[in-house]
């Protein structure tokens, strides 16, 4: 990226630490930019203050956390998916976001277009959370002619600037246009002034955050559902997803079925509901069962959690084990 | 039009206490934003987390109140990103040289355009007084209740030595002086570092036998050390006396910077 953002007109900057590489982002972010940054475990802990204060102030930008074995320095060159659950509720406070998991080096080019629209659209930070394995690849990609662009909804001039529309976002009133907009990670009314000992401008506060996400949980949604009527199902995202496409191309099985995510947060739990004979879910995770749980809070038939650490993925044969232990 | 007008009249009252010395040292550098000409469009405050970072929420223009010790990272990413945006940072000791100390350095070492004006009360005055990287030898806080014993850090030095363009230190009581270095500051290519040192009376000065704000100020101004004399002294062979601290303008010089408008 040093090498060819500036070709494109663009601006790199290799900030200290990853604390840095979060806040310039955010702050790139408010003159109109779109920015983004990227990391690898530990780096992804350092930026959990900053990512509450783009959550709290609504602002759009992307990181890519290329996820290896943690905890803390743990293995940095082995893939793993540990922190599902730390870029969801990682930064403190009740917060939403918007997750994306790459599975190909296909998905990896298409999925950081879309982390951008949709962190545009949504006024949230997006996080491309791919993992060693897809990190390292290396495959054939068709790169397009052109890819749609969502733009950053401008804020009506004399508006409030955090009055959110009815889609309960806000215009983005960017810096330098003459909005004169204060930005504070501080509980803010809708003018973006302080107000942090309101109770009921609070929660209304973050329970707005938190609903602009969860409310379009349709439109941000990205899977595949195969086999709709099989009863056993697998639930993968990520670079596991190769395996189970590996298991489904040896044994044509309409019994096997398949859901397969590119967004995982907010998750669409509607999804499963479309398996109406599923007897069980199998979650293949690089990790102790971290989505797995997600799921369980939603579905009735056992889930059962194929988890693997160490950095290698899951076999086909580990698969079909446990597809046919039950 | 004078500084006044870039103050947002709706966000009155402030929060700062009687006797305050950060509404000066705001002042001053508005009054120098004023001189320089520059536009409230093309001017943007940033700020990290501290009594100094509340500053840029009174002040009418873009402005970007961010998390503790990152102000200089955020502004480092709103010049880059438009280098047309003046882009003043306020902060504070604690702000600037504990958890922002990182930062700092670095961003003197990029020599990035950014002005840096740190109010230093040498305590942390917000979260009820702790002792911050700048607070004197021997000096009362919730922290050092019998006296600070951690040698300060001298910010104008760290500024020099790590390699910011301009670099100037001097109090809430020379405001005159300070208006114009904030300037120089301003119109400096590359990291300009303006330090002042304020009087903060309700967590430093009434710890440390300032029973009035005119007694902190006198004190600041009676240990002020002029550059000039300081030179003289050393030039002469005789002793700096330790308990002064040199105000005046420290460093300007013309090192490659970085986000420079074109």
């Amino acid at each position: 990226m040093a090498a060819k953002i500036p070709k494109k007109g663009g601006v790199f900057i290799q900030m200290e630490d990853e604390i840095a590489s979060m806040a310039s982002i955010i702050g790139a972010a408010w003159t109109g930019a779109r920015a983004m940054t990227a990391t690898s475990g530990p780096g992804f802990s350092l930026m959990m203050e900053n990512i509450g204060f783009a959550v709290m102030t609504e602002t759009p930008c992307v990181v890519v956390n290329v996820q290896r074995g943690g905890p803390s320095t743990g293995q940095p060159t082995m893939g793993a998916q540990g922190d599902m659950m730390q870029v969801r509720f990682g930064s403190h406070g009740d917060i939403a976001i918007i997750a994306l998991c790459p599975a190909n080096v296909q998905e990896m080019y298409e999925l950081t277009a879309k982390a951008f629209n949709l962190a545009d659209q949504y006024r949230v930070p997006v996080f491309l959370m791919a993992d060693e394995i897809v990190g390292h690849m290396r495959e054939k990609i068709i790169i397009p002619d052109s890819m749609a662009k969502t733009p950053r909804k401008a804020l009506t001039k004399g508006s409030l600037p955090f009055k959110p529309d009815a889609d309960l976002i806000p215009g983005f009133p960017q810096f330098g246009k003459g909005y004169g907009v204060h930005v504070t990670g501080l509980t803010h009314d809708e003018r973006g002034y302080p107000s942090a000992t309101n109770p009921q401008l609070h929660e209304a506060l973050v329970r707005r955050l938190v609903d602009k996400i969860e409310s379009a949980s349709h439109a941000i949604a990205d899977f595949d559902i195969i086999n709709p009527d099989a009863e056993q199902v697998f639930i993968a995202y990520g670079a596991p997803v190769r395996t189970v496409q590996q298991v489904m191309h040896d044994r044509s099985d309409k019994n096997i079925g398949f859901l397969r995510l590119r967004t995982v947060w907010p998750f669409p739990e509607y999804a499963l509901a479309e398996f109406k004979n599923v007897k069980r879910f199998l979650m293949p995770e690089l990790n102790l069962g971290q989505m797995a749980r997600e799921v369980e809070r939603h579905v009735r038939v056992p889930v059962v959690s194929i988890q693997k650490l160490g950095g290698d993925l899951h076999t086909p044969a580990e698969l079909v084990a446990e597809l046919e232990a039950h | 039009m004078s500084y006044e007008d870039w103050y947002r009249q709706d966000r009155l009252p402030h929060i700062y206490c009687a006797g305050c010395g950060n509404g000066t040292i705001i002042n001053c550098t508005l009054a120098a934003i004023e001189q320089m000409g520059w536009k409230k469009d093309d001017t943007v405050f940033v700020s990290g987390i501290g009594c100094s970072s509340r500053a840029p929420g009174y002040i009418v223009t873009d402005s970007l109140h961010t998390t503790h010790g990152r102000a200089i990272a955020f502004a480092t990413g709103v010049k880059m990103a438009n280098k047309d945006l003046n882009v003043v940072v306020f902060t504070g000791d604690g702000d600037l040289a504990a958890i922002g100390g990182n930062h700092f350095i670095h961003a003197c070492r990029r020599n990035i355009d950014l002005t840096v004006v740190c109010m230093n009360n040498q305590i942390y005055g917000m979260t009820g007084g702790q002792g911050s990287p700048t607070t004197p030898l021997g000096c009362l806080s919730t922290t050092t209740p019998t006296g600070c014993v951690e040698t300060p850090f001298d910010l104008c030095e760290l500024a020099i030595a790590a390699g910011a363009n301009y670099v100037s230190r001097w109090t809430s009581y020379h405001v005159k002086e300070l208006e114009k270095a904030v300037k120089v500051g301003l119109e400096t290519p590359g990291f300009s570092f303006i330090e002042a040192l304020v009087q903060c009376p309700t967590a430093f000065g009434r710890r440390n036998k300032f029973r009035q704000v005119a007694d902190h100020v006198e004190y600041l101004r009676s240990h002020s050390l002029l550059k000039v004399k300081r030179d003289r002294l050393i030039e002469a062979g005789e002793p700096v006396p330790d308990d002064m601290f040199v105000v005046g303008e420290l460093a300007r010089r013309k090192r490659p910077a970085l986000g420079v408008k074109p």
